[in-house]
């Protein structure tokens, strides 16, 4: 187990070092080199050489990328463009304003999606399963966008029981846990449905498994057969797919970011993108790979403990 | 009848299947059952797929599903009618007094929790409510099944058991709250032949120490002579006879009965060189609905109108009062003889006729598997010296994790030998793998597989997959393969226009016959038939075989014939080769195998054999733990598990072999004159 998250980790650590690279020459080089990229259209020929000989930009690819390899080893991801500040510091910002909403997000998610999965697949084709597959594959088809306006509307504008927009400071007379209602709200509506039919399906075929009808026929009550027997089996097949929900909530919740004016990592990407603020945009992809790796790793130790019949590499 | 455990009455079950009309359409899976159990007896269930035998242990722990239903009859247990009980007395009741040992025990038991865990939940919500107090019973149920290290055990996880195992575990957690009655619904299925015997006498022994009556359900009338006191033969949902064990083997008096006693192998004598005698026909949906006698559309005696126009009743047979059968013919049905018409393997096959140069034959060979993270080599095979003449039929016969499978595989291609040779017409093919095979060779070595469901491709009809293999082995058109093809269905005798259909509209059976066709598709020399039968019910294996001898002999084809099941080996093969781990320890013609003198596994392979035609027998089977997963050292394999054992020579030098006649061969250290000559079978 040591032995394979050490790999893992030497595995990570060479992952990052190619996705680096490869969004360090894709931002540099195309299109149009660095220094038109941040003058924009209308600065001379002139003005673009002068700043490319300034940059540095003239000297060879691997140089410039070593450099700034080491210059992020050490801490410093740059200057942003559009936020006029250290990369580091819009980044972290936005990221830990991330991490909370995906966390409470998550941990709406994934209770309901088993309460409801379970409650489904126990008694598959039974009108209570046919009820809550419906309402999950009716919510799950909501874009998100008109879920965000149509709650917004009821909740902010007419009853005014919550603010209609997220910005994260207690300005505006909101506490900052009233701003996360609706966005979570959102997200979850929009992502749960998924999940329930995932699990839902999983535990309709554990239920079939003989070793169900043993534990039954032993004597045992239908709640405790569900619980001790069929939960944690049942949980196995779409453990991928709730930690596959990490990375979509920290860097695809865009849509909500932008329509509850959130100041989230999905949206400062979007900005930095639209504003081609290279440094923002490489430090910010460098970060989501990395999520995406930890969470993999920590998924692969986690289905280590649901499922012993799994042995990790040696 | 008083005094009776279990006592079913008129039992009639019903599943409604899902259909699109309105109405949903039952099929009745149990019909007007009746049936006791005396306190301490075992009684016996048999009959093929479909026959309601599994519905009958359901319908006894009211564990039939939602479709399922019992519409007419009782069963009543302990005095009990199990129908009027609340849902608390019945959990009571399961896993309590009624307790059932399944068919896959694999599947039976929760992959996530350890085989402690599992085995304490049963007396926990039946006996104690302290753990210390269920984990001593635990442990102690896992000794009287005699598991190694019962403490050990209780901290393992199902997949980390073998088979047989496995099986014990289960018996252990069906043993541990004391039963009166133990439901076994093909218990023994799936397991290897020797397991399967040590199996049967373990729950013998303790059915006798607890006095626990058994319900035994088996398509295996050998497995169910074995244990039973009774025996009921179940067809479409009918008890058609019912009796002591020795008078129905003996004297059957249902032509259903005799047909499932004549469709097997036997491994007595007198019926070498005969066909098997399967029984024609399938069960079929009308027939569960015929009011006269069910069988009647499949039964050679049946007379049109007698036996079709009214209900048949049980009648108890004269002289045998406790022997009842369901046939209006049964008084006149000719006394009972196991008969098959001459096989034409029996046609005058010289007996050492002066072998010119074997069809196949290994030399020395060989196979290691690397093991990952630098472990070494796992040893498969080693050392293989046998030959396959032409047109002949050799058997090899091994347990699991025998090496028998990595044999067929390097024929084939599909694997490559890593020492000694293979030559087949005079050419080494043990290091081809099947990628390097010219057509022409692919062409002359085919296989039939274990299981035909995964084996054809669903998507594709039957005709396709047999017209694609002709196109692609001889390189002709379309017209003329489709010709081909239909007249390959009609060799493997299923009518020609099956070649329309998917393999999901033919029975396991109609599905090996065309995987049997595919392979002769390629008009080879040898076809290495791996298992071919075992997926199959029962009263198909007897057609498959007969099959594959007459193709045989039609078409001087060479078979190698891969089976852990003796009799049929007996049946088929001319010479025989016995694997055990992976090694070679006896080889010779069939009859010089199975006579004396035997190698002491050939010896104990054939006492856990069990068989119908002499019930009652109980073997004495030494399974010294599993030996499957150890590695092959010097010394011979067998020595863990020989009763003949010479300590520090047995099991460290590789034993010499003994030719006690021409091409018998035998790897043993006993000298010729000390080789076991009697299959000991003991009470």
């Amino acid at each position: 187990m040591l032995r394979y998250t050490a790999r893992q980790l030497a595995y990570m650590a060479l992952t990052l070092i190619g996705v680096s690279f490869a969004v360090f020459v894709l931002n540099e080089y195309a299109p149009g080199d660095v220094a038109r990229k941040l003058l924009g259209a209308y600065a001379t020929q002139e003005q673009v050489e002068h700043l490319t000989r300034e940059l540095g930009l003239d000297r060879p690819v691997l140089v410039r990328y070593l450099e700034y390899a080491g210059r992020l080893l050490s801490g410093d991801l740059g200057q942003s463009l559009t936020f006029k500040v250290p990369v580091a510091e819009i980044l972290w910002d936005r990221l830990s304003n991330t991490f909370l909403l995906a966390a409470v997000a998550f941990a709406v998610i994934v209770p309901v999606a088993i309460l409801f999965g379970v409650l489904a697949g126990v008694r598959e084709g039974s009108l209570g399963d046919h009820l809550i597959l419906i309402g999950a594959n009716f919510i799950s088809s909501l874009p998100e966008f008109a879920t965000g306006v149509f709650l917004a509307s009821i909740f902010a504008v007419w009853l005014g029981w919550l603010p209609g927009t997220s910005p994260m400071t207690t300005g505006g007379g909101w506490s900052v846990a009233a701003q996360l209602v609706l966005p979570v709200l959102v997200i979850a509506l929009y992502d749960v449905g998924y999940l329930i039919a995932m699990v839902r399906v999983s535990m309709a075929s554990v239920m079939r498994q003989p070793f169900v009808r043993t534990a039954v026929l032993k004597g045992m009550s239908r709640p405790k057969v569900i619980l001790r027997h069929a939960l944690r089996n049942a949980l196995i097949a779409p453990f991928t797919a709730i930690l596959l929900q990490v990375n979509y909530l920290v860097a695809g919740v865009v849509v909500v970011e932008t329509v509850f004016a959130y100041p989230g990592f999905g949206r400062m990407m979007l900005q930095a993108a639209m504003a081609k603020d290279i440094a923002v945009v490489e430090a910010g992809t460098l970060v989501a790979v990395l999520i995406a790796m930890t969470t993999q790793l920590l998924g692969d130790l986690a289905y280590r403990l649901l499922d012993p019949r799994i042995r990790l590499g040696r | 009848m008083s005094g009776a455990l279990l006592s079913c009455a008129g039992l009639t079950v019903d599943y409604a299947l899902e259909t699109a009309g309105l109405e949903s359409m039952g099929q009745r899976a149990v019909d007007d059952l009746s049936f006791d159990i005396a306190p301490g007896e075992a009684l016996g269930l048999v009959g093929e797929s479909g026959c309601g035998k599994t519905t009958v242990a359901l319908a006894i722990m009211r564990y039939l599903g939602r479709n399922g239903r019992i519409s007419a009859g009782t069963i009543s247990f302990e005095g009990r009618d199990l129908g009027q009980l609340a849902p608390r007395e019945l959990r009571q009741l399961r896993g309590g007094r009624i307790a059932m040992v399944y068919q896959d025990p694999h599947s039976s038991l929760n992959p996530v929790m350890t085989i402690g865990q599992q085995l304490m939940e049963v007396p926990l919500l039946h006996r104690t409510r302290r753990r210390a107090a269920a984990r001593e019973l635990a442990v102690r149920a896992l000794s009287e099944v005699e598991l190694p290290d019962p403490e050990g055990m209780m901290a393992r996880y199902p997949h980390q058991l073998s088979g047989g195992q496995q099986q014990r575990a289960v018996i252990a957690m069906a043993l541990i709250a004391e039963p009166a009655l133990l439901i076994m619904d093909e218990p023994t299925t799936g397991l290897d032949v020797t397991v399967e015997a040590s199996v049967l006498a373990l729950v013998d022994r303790l059915r006798r120490r607890h006095g626990t009556s058994v319900l035994f359900i088996s398509h295996n009338l050998g497995a169910v002579g074995r244990l039973c006191d009774r025996v009921g033969v179940l067809y479409a949902g009918r008890l058609v006879e019912l009796g002591p064990l020795s008078q129905v083997f003996a004297n059957p008096r249902h032509p259903y009965t005799r047909g499932l006693l004549a469709c097997v192998p036997s491994l007595a004598d007198e019926r070498r060189g005969r066909l098997l005698t399967p029984i024609a026909g399938t069960l079929t949906e009308r027939a569960r609905q015929a009011i006269g006698c069910a069988f009647a559309d499949r039964c050679a005696h049946a007379v049109e109108g007698l036996c079709t126009s009214q209900p048949i009743a049980l009648e108890a047979i004269e002289g045998e009062p406790e022997h009842v059968t369901r046939c209006v013919l049964a008084e006149r049905l000719p006394a009972f003889a196991v008969e098959g018409e001459k096989g034409p393997a029996s046609e005058a096959r010289p007996a050492a006729e002066p072998v010119t140069e074997p069809l196949l034959a290994a030399r020395g060979l060989g196979k290691r598997y690397a093991l990952g993270g630098g472990r070494g080599a796992l040893e498969a095979l080693r050392g293989i010296d046998l030959d396959l003449e032409r047109g002949g039929t050799l058997a090899i016969v091994g347990e699991s994790g025998s090496g028998k499978s990595t044999f067929a595989r390097i024929v084939i291609g599909l694997t490559e030998a890593s020492e000694g040779e293979l030559s087949f017409k005079g050419k080494d093919i043990a290091h081809l793998a099947i990628g390097r095979r010219r057509r022409d060779l692919r062409q002359r070595l085919q296989m039939i597989f274990q299981n035909p469901d995964s084996t054809l491709n669903p998507s594709h009809s039957v005709g396709y997959a047999l017209e694609r293999t002709i196109g692609r082995l001889h390189g002709i058109g379309r017209t003329q393969s489709r010709a081909d093809a239909r007249r390959l269905l009609q060799l493997v005798q299923l009518p020609a226009d099956y070649a329309e259909r998917l393999p999901e509209e033919l029975s396991g059976g109609q599905r090996q016959r065309v995987a049997i066709a595919r392979a002769l598709a390629a008009a080879p020399d040898i076809v290495v038939a791996d298992e071919p039968v075992s997926a199959l019910d029962v009263s198909v294996h007897a057609a498959i075989a007969n099959l594959l001898k007459e193709l045989q002999a039609r078409h001087a084809l060479s078979l190698v014939f891969i089976s852990h099941d003796i009799a049929l080996v007996r049946y088929m093969a001319d010479h025989v080769a016995l694997f055990y781990r992976g090694r070679l320890v006896e080889f010779g013609p069939a009859e010089a195998v199975f006579a004396p003198p035997y190698h002491p596994y050939t010896q104990m392979l054939l006492a856990s054999v069990p068989d119908p035609s002499t019930p009652g027998q109980r073997a004495a089977v030494r399974e010294a733990g599993t030996a499957v997963s150890q590695e092959i050292g010097r010394g011979c394999p067998f020595a863990a598990r020989c009763p003949w054992r010479i300590d520090r020579l047995c099991d460290r030098v590789d034993p010499p072999v003994l030719e006690p006649s021409d091409s018998h061969r035998i790897a043993c250290h006993l000298d010729l004159i000390d080789l076991p000559r009697t299959i000991e079978r003991t009470a």
